[in-house]
């Protein structure tokens, strides 16, 4: 079992036209994914990888059944795109961008809630989501993932790389792995990835991996105190972060004192959960709670 | 992006914000003539440094006469103002702003952010101006009220109306403040400000409001939308090697201790840090090449560390995945070419081509230590920092 997407998933692309877009159209064909359609404005009628491009995504839809999508549209467009998607119908929309205005994920966010409440949304800047050998929307390297019971929710690409090497090492697959991005304001937090976890009969454990700023891993802590009842290993990445200076990510800053990585350490681990102290345990920190 | 002060004074009266009569000096002569032009017996001089808590090092004071005023202005421009923020290295004082005195009756707090919980700006105000919001925040946080914005539309004004009541304000007050607040949200939302904070806003003893002092910033991912502010950014208030790197599209942030970090990806950066520090080491940089970086910008990243004279070892850390090992290797070979490896290298390669790239490695010829694993490249580059020359 699994969350978010299976093997019944149909993809569309959009900015599929572009360096990235194809690249991992490619990428995610090899994987396995069924990508269906692609969208890029005044590019209807071509054809990316055998895909067929579509101007827009009402028209792929009508003629594809995509259900989901995957969004490699450069920051001034990016939040039309999601738009696009969410107004025809797709449930699932994954963006990938990088650099998206933080007013305009604001606005986004404030539409979505009000007039596509059935879409959720995943990311901007984050890496995607993956269910091993089913189903790969984004960027990840889908070889490091096997099929098992963890459960992955992270803010992060790389680290969420090493922590899945980690576990595959370690003989524990995944069941899902869901990169929430690392903006200020993002479609899916912690809380709602956990509560699809909880639910979900396939996963048993999750790692959750967090970084300075802001309280999305205080809320998590919160939410796993009172409603998961499966084990959680958790890490910060943060600890010796400068407080006022953003750490690469858009949201990961210490600002006014908030935000630090000691507070969510303190918060998670009074939740219950258990924290790897370096970033090379995280899979063994896993591996002990099952 | 951060700016001065004086532009954000600028910003907030395009807005139709009332901020005191002044002029921008960068010499006690040109200070004078500002003076002169404002008129009066007594001006304020302001240091002009990206830093808060100025007041506490002497960065703000105020002249009863002109010559006070430029024996002022001449001490404190060039002087290196050490404040709580700036840590004791201090900054240059390169500016400094020259500005009329305000009769104050009551100093008030009104800032705007984007609260990432609510996804949405929040206005706040308090009755209590004049101190750290952060240290109200802890001690008494009931002093604090705040609104959130529509992100579309903004503030509306009966938002406002209920924060001027909750400040304490009353009669023709209430119109007038309650404007000036939809003006600052207004000027947050459409300038894609990441921070608009204007402490002390000041009531003066003639009945207005104005903005005393004022600091702004701007999100860095809208610049591109807003290409008139750019020329307000203030290369002197970086750290140079910053600079450089932004250049490149590289995520640099210079630290104090003596391990060089080239990682990829912005949160596998935070945690290489934190496995340095484990391990008993300082970093000596974040620094994040990004997730499909060329072998170019490797290369240039490589230059950039090693051009921090505090570096006695450098730490590469790379979970391949889109960008493959065998790149990277290439990247850091191409680097040690171009520029003396004064310093020992430990490489940890883990993902895509992790063998070729190690192979690439280790039959260069070059002094590069490969690691087995994150702990042990930790380890290994806290070492041989440790022994390296001074």
């Amino acid at each position: 079992m699994s969350i978010l997407v299976d093997k019944s998933t149909r993809l569309l692309v959009q900015g599929i036209t572009g360096k990235t877009g194809m690249f991992h159209t490619r990428q995610t064909l090899d994987y396995g994914t069924r990508v269906v359609a692609g969208v890029t404005p005044g590019r209807g009628g071509a054809k990316v990888e055998g895909i067929p491009v579509f101007d827009t995504v009402e028209e792929a839809v009508e003629k594809t059944a995509a259900n989901a999508s995957v969004v490699f549209v450069p920051p001034p467009s990016a939040t039309d795109a999601v738009l696009e998607a969410a107004d025809s119908g797709i449930a699932l929309v994954v963006c990938i961008t990088e650099g998206i205005p933080a007013m305009d994920a604001s606005r986004l966010m404030a539409a979505l809630r009000e007039r596509y409440p059935q879409t959720r949304l995943v990311g901007p800047n984050c890496p995607g989501v993956i269910t091993p050998q089913e189903c790969k929307i984004g960027i990840m390297p889908g070889y490091i993932h096997r099929p098992g019971p963890v459960g992955v929710v992270s803010r992060s690409g790389t680290l969420t790389y090493e922590a899945v090497h980690q576990l595959s090492g370690l003989g524990l697959g995944q069941s899902t792995c869901v990169g929430i991005g690392g903006d200020p304001i993002v479609g899916t937090s912690f809380i709602d990835v956990l509560e699809l976890f909880e639910k979900d009969p396939g996963t048993r454990g999750v790692v959750l991996i967090g970084e300075i700023g802001g309280a999305e891993e205080e809320e998590a802590a919160e939410f796993i105190r009172a409603n998961v009842s499966k084990p959680v290993a958790a890490f910060i990445a943060g600890r010796g972060a400068p407080p006022g200076r953003r750490m690469g990510h858009a949201g990961a800053i210490i600002a006014g004192g908030k935000g630090t990585a000691a507070e969510k350490v303190e918060a998670l681990r009074a939740a219950g959960a258990r924290l790897a102290e370096t970033p090379d345990r995280i899979g063994q920190a896993m591996a002990e709670l099952l | 992006m951060r700016v001065h002060e004086y532009q954000a004074k600028e910003l907030l009266e395009r807005y139709g914000i009332d901020v005191p009569r002044g002029g921008i000096a960068a010499t006690a002569a040109e200070a004078v003539s500002v003076a002169k032009g404002l008129g009066g017996a007594a001006w304020v001089v302001k240091a002009q440094i990206h830093a808060g808590g100025r007041g506490k090092g002497g960065g703000v004071r105020i002249a009863r006469a002109l010559s006070e005023l430029e024996e002022i202005s001449s001490r404190m421009l060039g002087m290196n103002l050490v404040t709580p923020q700036t840590g004791p290295e201090g900054r240059r004082v390169r500016k400094i702003l020259v500005t009329e005195v305000c009769e104050i009756a009551r100093e008030l707090y009104a800032s705007v952010v984007l609260d990432r919980g609510q996804q949405r700006p929040v206005l706040m105000v308090s009755a209590e101006g004049g101190v750290e919001i952060e240290d109200l925040a802890a001690s008494a946080p009931e002093k604090i009220f705040k609104e959130a914005a529509n992100p579309f539309t903004g503030l509306e004004p009966f938002q406002a109306r209920r924060l001027a009541r909750r400040l304490g304000l009353g009669g023709p007050l209430i119109a007038s403040c309650s404007s000036l607040l939809v003006k600052l949200v207004r000027a947050f939302i459409e300038t894609d400000a990441s921070l608009v904070e204007v402490n002390p806003l000041a009531l003066t003893k003639d009945g207005r409001l104005m903005a005393l002092d004022a600091k702004l910033a701007f999100d860095d991912n809208a610049l591109y939308r807003h290409g008139d502010f750019l020329p307000w950014r203030d290369l002197d208030e970086e750290d140079p090697l910053e600079v450089r790197a932004s250049k490149f599209d590289l995520s640099y942030v210079k630290l104090s201790g003596d391990i060089g970090c080239m990682v990829n990806g912005a949160g596998l950066a935070m945690a290489t840090l934190d496995i340095i520090q484990h391990c008993g080491g300082e970093p000596a940089n974040f620094l994040d090449v990004g997730g499909g970086a060329s072998a170019e910008k490797v290369t240039e990243a490589f230059k950039i560390i090693i051009e921090d004279p505090g570096v006695r070892a450098i730490l590469v850390n790379i979970f391949g995945g889109i960008m493959r090992c065998d790149v990277i290797a290439e990247g850091i070979l191409a680097a040690a070419r171009e520029v003396d490896l004064r310093v020992p290298v430990v490489v940890r390669l883990e993902g895509t081509n992790v063998e070729e790239g190690r192979a690439i490695l280790s039959g260069c010829g070059l002094s590069l230590r490969a690691a087995a694993g994150l702990a042990d490249a930790a380890r290994k580059a806290v070492d041989l920092a440790r022994s390296s020359p001074e």
